[in-house]
């Protein structure tokens, strides 16, 4: 990839973005429709008069052409990984290899109904069968549930399965969950679902879990602590087994948020850590698509002592043959979290994508992503940009931090993130993890070559040197693409949620 | 190195830059008593060519049966456009739309699905997507939970007559913050829930009401009394509806003399194939003056700085980034991929499409009725009006009869009597636009084998 200065060149001469799309509203007209797509005959139905619709749904009215040039339009208005890098600091923006897809939509697989019976299931339930096994390999635990459809939806059921377990207890004053200040907002979030109470532990200035403050605050009633490892402060948490032992010592447990499980697969598992429930995201580790925000896949591995709580259903064998298991094999279960097995069809593409990489495709994963986020981090110290953790290896990820552009040049994590676009590239996470000020969190996955590296570090100095000569025309950007900044405040203030005529 | 770009000149060189002899030397900071010794279960990695062998042997395994099984998840046509648009990798592949400016294809697509939702169900706000429909179910009773200043109880009345799954999703999911269910019976005559049922709880002071329209039965409901009721007794209805039927049925904004104050339902049936349960997506739309407790994202239109319009999420400040453990919910996702077909879908059918999806479904399933009870000892077991799904009362336990269908290559139903043990041998069936004539007379002659 080279860089070419026309994204300035263009917007200095006022150059033209990408043309706007109508709304598929604007476009419909009375009396339009794609014929071929429903029934030809029409039949008249008997519904008492109360129960029936007296106006059509204003639907649009278009022809096939229309909707197949609209949609594709639409698409072409995205960034996507087929089309540009995501450095997207925890979000693990990797190749979702095409094979994965096509097979995932065999027609069996996708005519497959939900309550088909187990004698016309078996290939299905194999492969789900095989990634519980291949999940529980990786990961060092006992279980595997494969139910929950995102990763929030895991972490919810990794608590209520903490929670189930005091409860079984008998040691029901376990009330509370520690949560590091660097934690997902969806840690705490989760917590308070399950009507837990959360307490911050802090993080210290090396980016650890401050050992001395988590001592002062656990207890009998400590439920448990979730923690991300390696942290969203892209730095491996060293004194994991003290902390294990400080929670485990107080009664309490220990949930491993799989958010960052890509710096680390086969290479550490979060059983050996001590955690006895993690979560993990199959829509980043096991590169199933993000499809624009979903859907997410949140599978669940438990240690022993978690194994009854399983959300369901879960697949087991018996003899050659899988069958389902529900609330009569898992009686203590913390019940079912979906209408029926979860994101079947995302499950389906997480198992071909596992059995591509096989056992030695798992390590090579963290391998080469951590090498990917070292180099870039190294790349962008000796050019001068200033890392939140310099004394610390990254993981697969790490944070730059534009504390001293912002106070020298009013230079912006949102600017640059912004101006990135221009260049080509997606953004990097920013203004998170919350702790560091003006950061970017910046993860390039083991599946970049080192030549988009290079290139994302020469637009990150281009853009800088623009901003010292005029921080304006940064702030400006983007210029390219389908809109320019939007007003978010106008957004929120003056709520415009549908399309209304007029 | 499957998917992995690097050769050995980038290995060295990167490695050169960063100062390190190795990549094992990156994991330094990790205690070396705590490294991996070696995957065991995790077989040795395939070739795509010999992945597709197994993956086609597997679906080749488990065959296509003639579907006849509704239960919360519908076969209908999807138009060929609907999935190869949405798996171009620009849909495919792109990330939940944070960066507005590089994500207006999925945003405008979002603002074009919340529009078309609020057409369907008559109500005037949607959000981008739940997880499913019993999840939709489950949040939007917590939702009422926040918005009901009047019953705080957090007593929900819930029909019986309801998607068991959905039941225990509900339960799952909502517990642990004090919610507590009642259930509303349901007449064994009629399959229904009448108002009656719902009005001995007078005085309970529910925060919701739960409406099933069509119920799980297939059964339809007097949505507009049980509305008027659940309003006169101060509590915010919750209609659970399935889309496809919205097409032929009242939308539940205007159901009553107020119209129902959230909805939500299944999006399956609107252009996901069956994919043995998911992903789907649910859908949730409500009032207007709900918009702040609803969970989960929601898309906006605004404009930029030259004044263009364009769309972003809004409302961020209900959410778990913001928010964090204050948030309306822990939920950071929708099924964006899912609703992309759903906006397609929608737009290729169009009300007359989806009109005539429905009447043909609800036409077949009469017909598969009246041809199943020709047959000695099958009868319907309900009487009165129905969308697409009916309940059949077998002679003899349901489970064998089913095994028996399957080896005719026929999915029968839904065997009720484990959930249902009050109804005895009870079967729910389904048979939706894409079951033709000859579908419905091979089932009605395998059924007959099977019952002789």
């Amino acid at each position: 990839m080279s860089l070419a200065p026309d994204p300035i060149k263009r917007a200095l001469n006022g150059g033209a973005p990408a043309a706007a799309e109508p709304l598929i509203f604007e476009v419909s007209r009375p009396g339009r429709r794609a014929v071929a797509q429903s029934p030809l005959a029409t039949v008249a139905v008997a519904l008492p008069a109360a129960l029936k619709r007296k106006t059509p749904a204003a639907l649009p009215q278009v022809s096939e052409l229309q909707a197949v040039r609209h949609f594709t339009r639409l698409s072409q208005l995205n960034f996507s990984i087929d089309t540009h890098f995501y450095p997207l600091g925890s979000c693990t923006m990797k190749y979702n290899p095409r094979a994965c897809n096509t097979l995932a939509m065999l027609p069996q697989f996708l005519g497959r109904h939900p309550l088909a019976p187990e004698s016309h299931s078996q290939g299905f339930l194999a492969c789900m069968y095989e990634l519980q096994e291949i999940l529980k390999d990786v990961t060092g635990m006992a279980g595997v549930s494969l139910t929950p459809m995102a990763g929030a939806q895991g972490e919810f059921a990794g608590v209520a399965m903490i929670r189930a377990y005091h409860q079984a207890r008998k040691d029901e004053a376990r009330t509370e969950i520690l949560v590091p200040d660097a934690a997902h907002g969806t840690n705490p979030a989760t917590a308070t679902m399950l009507g837990m109470k959360v307490r911050e532990i802090p993080t210290d200035a090396q980016g650890d879990v401050d050992v001395e403050a988590l001592k002062a605050v656990v207890g009998p009633q400590t439920a448990g602590i979730m923690l991300t490892n390696p942290s969203t402060l892209g730095v491996f948490e060293r004194n994991i087994k003290l902390i294990a032992q400080i929670v485990h010592e107080a009664g309490g447990l220990l949930y491993y948020d799989g958010a960052n499980l890509n710096a680390i697969l086969g290479e550490v598992r979060p059983g050996d850590m001590g955690f006895d429930v993690i979560h993990m995201n199959l829509h980043k580790t096991f590169s199933t698509p993000h499809g624009g925000g979903g859907p997410g896949a949140g599978a669940v591995g438990v240690s022993e002592r978690l194994r009854p709580f399983m959300p369901i259903p879960v697949v087991g064998k018996a003899g050659d043959a899988y069958k389902w298991l529900d609330e009569r094999d898992l009686p203590q279960s913390i019940g079912r979290l979906s209408t029926f097995m979860g994101n079947a069809g995302v499950l389906l593409r997480a198992y071909i994508y596992a059995r591509l990489l096989g056992r030695e495709g798992m390590h090579r994963v963290a391998e080469f992503a951590t090498l990917n986020a070292n180099y870039l981090q190294t790349r962008l110290r000796e050019r001068g940009f200033d890392l939140a953790f310099p004394t610390r290896r990254a993981s697969h990820e790490f944070i730059v931090t534009l504390k001293r552009q912002k106070q020298a040049i009013d230079l912006t994590a949102t600017d640059i993130a912004k101006r990135l676009l221009d260049y080509g590239f997606h953004a990097p996470t920013v203004y998170f993890p919350l702790l560091v000020p003006e950061c970017l969190l910046i993860e390039p996955t083991e599946t970049e070559d080192k030549e988009t590296l290079d290139s994302f570090v020469e637009a990150l100095c281009a853009i800088w040197e623009e901003a010292k000569q005029d921080i304006a025309f940064v702030k400006g950007a983007p210029y390219t693409m389908p809109v320019r900044r939007l007003d978010d405040v106008r957004a929120a203030r003056q709520l415009n949620l549908r399309y209304q005529p007029g | 190195m499957p998917f992995i770009p690097h050769t050995e000149t980038d290995i060295r060189e990167m490695l050169a830059v960063i100062g390190a002899p190795n990549t094992d030397a990156l994991f330094s900071e990790i205690p070396a008593e705590l490294r991996c010794k070696g995957l065991k279960q995790v077989p040795p990695g395939l070739a795509e060519m010999d992945v597709s062998r197994l993956m086609r042997a597997r679906a080749a395994t488990d065959g296509t049966l003639i579907n006849f099984c509704g239960a919360g998840a519908y076969e209908h046509h999807i138009p060929a456009a609907v999935w190869e648009i949405t798996t171009r990798g620009e849909f495919y592949s792109a990330y939940t739309p944070y960066q507005a400016e590089a994500s207006q294809g999925t945003l405008q697509l979002l603002y074009e699905y919340q529009t078309m939702m609020c057409a369907l169900t008559g109500m005037e706000v949607s959000n981008a997507s739940m997880y499913d429909g019993a999840s939709a179910l489950a949040e939007s009773l917590l939702m009422a939970v926040r918005a009901n200043a009047v019953n705080a109880s957090g007593k929900v009345l819930l029909p019986q007559a309801l998607h068991p799954y959905y039941r225990e999703v509900v339960q799952a999911v909502t517990h642990a913050q004090g919610l507590r269910m009642t259930p509303v019976p349901y007449d064994v005559h009629s399959g229904t829930t009448a108002v009656e049922a719902y009005s001995q709880f007078y005085g309970i002071a529910p925060t919701a009401v739960v409406i099933a329209q069509p119920n799980f039965f297939g059964r339809l409901e007097d949505v507009d009394a049980i509305t008027d009721w659940a309003h006169a007794q101060g509590a915010l209805v919750v209609a659970l509806v399935n889309p496809v039927s919205l097409a032929l049925l009242k939308p539940p904004g205007e159901w009553g003399a107020k119209g129902a104050d959230i909805c939500v339902g299944d999006g399956q049936p609107l252009g996901a194939p069956l994919s043995s349960g998911g992903p789907y997506f649910g859908f949730l739309t409500a009032k207007q003056a709900l918009v702040r407790q609803m969970p989960g994202r929601i898309i906006g239109r605004t404009v930029d700085l030259d004044g263009r319009p364009g769309y972003a999420l809004t409302l961020q400040a209900r959410e778990q980034h913001i928010r964090r453990s204050k948030a309306t919910s822990n939920i950071c996702t929708n099924q964006g991929l899912l609703v992309t077909a759903a906006t397609i879908h929608m737009s290729l059918l169009g009300a007359d499409g989806l009109e005539r999806v429905a009447a043909h479904s609800m036409h077949n399933t009469a017909a598969l009725i009246t041809a199943l009870t020709a047959i000695k000892g099958v009868e319907a077991v309900f009487s009165g009006s129905g969308f697409h799904e009916a309940v059949l009362r077998l002679p003899k336990a349901v489970a064998p009869v089913l095994e028996a269908l399957a080896a005719q290559n026929i999915l029968g139903g839904f065997d009720l009597s484990r959930h249902f043990p009050e109804l005895g041998h009870a079967l729910l069936v389904c048979a939706t636009e894409t079951r033709s004539a000859d579908d419905i007379a091979a089932y009605a002659a395998a059924l007959r084998a099977a019952l002789a």
